[in-house]
């Protein structure tokens, strides 16, 4: 059995939930191979060499990949991954735009966001918002995976020594082009990453009022993320967004304030290892889930709170 | 121009499931059933193209059983011309339900395909993206903003980061994202006029589809289950906890 793990990168740096994502491959067993199709992506094929039980990089290195497209990726990782047993992929929004559509040219089913695995066949995955986890079997030549990273430990990024290989294969389709894009600037720990996780909600009235948020955060050296409400309201942009449909989150440490605990926000956060609850109305569900309720009202406990830690 | 929307029947997403006893999958006896909201999203925004006189049909599918007929007549309600249901009995997976939409794009060859992002039973955020490699054409996943001008879309999508614009060549797949746009509701006469606007049924041998599946559900069971902790009474009891009893900060 051999592995290919795509690799998640700007081109620059090697995204953390490409560890993950290995991890998963290590579980699954076999020689695993990571592919990094990108542009001038030296420094990420440097240090995917380097990612603990790694046997085998292949570069990819041409402008049509270099905004990820998946009307040129996808036929690349067909062509290339034919011959493996497995083509695992981090669930981000990166592998979930490109490898649903390399299993459909491989004439395969995809298994999504796996959890964990059970046998290199079998695999456990969340459904319905994460009320149900389903154990699915695949009987597919080359089984096409994408891994949550929250059900995997991310394997060392250092340790390993894995030999550069350049691939040739170009694939353009000139169906599609890259126009912009605008990304945010944070200096806080990338919100999937992080240790700490402040979320605020509905309950925080408005954009401006996050700035609580973020001061204790930064004494935490915490990440921020919010609800679909204070997204939707226009509080903080879509990419803080925790829950079913947003970022998948387990930190270790996770502060709900102002948010009542609807399932779809349940279904990003429930597996953090300790959940902290600030909210005024001691009947809200997310009390439910949390380890340390505190009935309050936000504008004084979270200020207070941020004094103490 | 013509627009395809697929819209899927789930369970509405105010139920909380629950599996069944044996297993088997979850128990989906007497709940509510909806159009899934993202689908909801993807009819609102063929309308809305439509009111700006860039799309001049709008035709909806749903794979699934005889009942899916409803969500395709609340999409009819919403403004969409016609419908087709290909109807099967068994589950089917992302990736027959996309040969089966690839069979029906061959046919009514659209511009333009929208499906939602995500369905919210499975959770799978495949059939999109599998349309897109059957028909060849590009895909502008997870929307927030659409603009057709001439031959080409240009699609904004939420991805990690933040936002990023692509630009496909019609004909092309978009799926949407939660803040594409806010559905509107169906009103009463809509809902009348929806009973009489055509609705086509076909099957999966009709259409030469084999929805064979490599993937097969071994067992569904509960997650396991988070129990509540305990109130504290103060910010100063909650800092203690957390420095002393749980050990995180
Ligand atoms: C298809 C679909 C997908 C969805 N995906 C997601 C998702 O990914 N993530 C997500 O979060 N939601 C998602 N939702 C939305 C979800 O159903 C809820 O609507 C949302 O999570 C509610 O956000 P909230 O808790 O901030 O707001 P509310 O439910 O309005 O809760 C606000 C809370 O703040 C408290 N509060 C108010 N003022 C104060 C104060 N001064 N001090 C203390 N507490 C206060 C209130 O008591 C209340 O409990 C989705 C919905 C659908 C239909
Ligand atoms: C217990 C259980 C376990 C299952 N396990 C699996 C499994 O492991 N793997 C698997 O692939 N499937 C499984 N299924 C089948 C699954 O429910 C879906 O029907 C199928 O996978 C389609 O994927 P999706 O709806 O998640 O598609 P998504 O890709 O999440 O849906 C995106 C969009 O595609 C369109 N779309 C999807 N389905 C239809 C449809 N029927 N008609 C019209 N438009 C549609 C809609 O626009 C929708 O918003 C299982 C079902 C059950 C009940």
């Amino acid at each position: 059995m051999t592995i290919l793990v795509i690799a998640e990168h700007d081109n620059k740096v090697l995204a953390p939930a490409t560890l993950n994502t290995v991890a998963a491959a290590a579980k699954i067993g076999g020689d695993i191979h990571v592919l990094v199709a990108g542009q001038g992506a030296g420094a990420v094929a440097e240090a995917a060499a380097k990612v603990a039980g790694v046997s085998k990089v292949l570069v990819a290195d041409n402008a049509a990949y270099a905004h990820q497209l998946p009307e040129n990726v996808a036929p690349l990782v067909a062509e290339l991954g034919a011959g493996y047993s497995h083509i695992l992929a981090a669930a981000t929004s990166n592998g979930k735009n490109i490898l649903p559509r390399v299993a459909a040219q491989l004439d395969v089913d995809q298994i999504s966001e796996i959890i964990s695995v059970e046998s290199a066949d079998t695999f456990k995955r969340p459904i319905y918002a994460g009320n149900a986890i389903a154990t699915v079997q695949s009987n597919a030549s080359v089984k096409v995976i994408t891994v949550r990273a929250t059900g995997f430990d991310p394997v060392a990024a250092e340790g390993g020594s894995a030999a550069v290989e350049a691939v040739a294969a170009a694939h353009d389709a000139g169906t599609s082009s890259f126009v912009g894009e605008e990304l945010a600037k944070s200096d806080r720990p990338e919100l999937t990453a992080a240790k700490i996780v402040v979320s605020g909600g509905r309950g925080m009235q408005n954009g401006d009022n996050f700035k609580h948020l973020y001061a204790l955060a930064d004494k935490l050296g915490a990440s921020v993320g919010a609800s679909r409400a204070a997204v939707d309201a226009g509080f903080v942009p879509n990419d803080m967004q925790v829950g079913q449909t947003g970022k998948i989150v387990a930190p270790q440490l996770y502060i709900a304030v102002g948010i009542s605990g609807a399932i779809q926000h349940l279904a990003g956060m429930k597996d953090s290892k300790v959940i902290v609850a600030i909210n005024k109305d001691e009947e809200a569900p997310i009390f439910q889930v949390a380890d340390y309720g505190l009935v309050a009202d936000l504008f004084e406990a979270v200020p207070e709170l941020e004094k103490l830690v | 121009m013509k627009v395809l929307v697929a819209v899927k029947r789930v369970v509405d997403y105010n139920v909380k499931v629950r599996v069944k006893a044996d297993n088997s999958g979850v128990d989906l006896a007497n709940v509510k059933m909806s159009m899934n909201p993202f689908c909801e999203i993807a009819v609102e925004e063929a309308v809305r193209l439509k009111e700006k006189g860039v799309a001049t049909e709008i035709v909806v599918v749903s794979i699934g059983p005889a009942t899916a007929q409803e969500q395709l007549r609340t999409a009819l309600a919403l403004g969409a011309d016609r419908a087709i249901l290909v109807e099967s009995a068994e589950e089917l997976t992302s990736l027959a339900v996309a040969k089966l939409l690839k069979a029906v794009v061959d046919k009514e060859q659209p511009q333009l395909v929208i499906l939602g992002k995500q369905a919210i039973d499975s959770d799978n955020n495949q059939t999109g993206q599998m349309l897109a490699a059957l028909t060849g054409y590009g895909q502008g996943t997870f929307a927030s903003k659409v603009e057709v001008s001439g031959d080409s879309v240009a699609v904004t999508r939420e991805i990690d980061g933040g936002a990023q614009t692509v630009s496909l060549k019609l004909p092309a797949i978009v799926t949407t994202d939660l803040r594409l746009n806010e559905p509107r509701y169906a009103s009463l006469p809509n809902i009348m006029k929806a009973k009489k606007k055509p609705l086509e049924s076909l099957t999966p041998e009709a259409l030469g589809v084999s929805t064979a599946s490599t993937n097969k559900t071994v067992k569904v069971e509960a997650p396991a289950a988070r129990s509540a902790g305990i109130k504290v009474k103060s910010v100063a009891e909650l800092v203690e906890k957390l420095k002393n009893e749980a050990k995180v900060i």
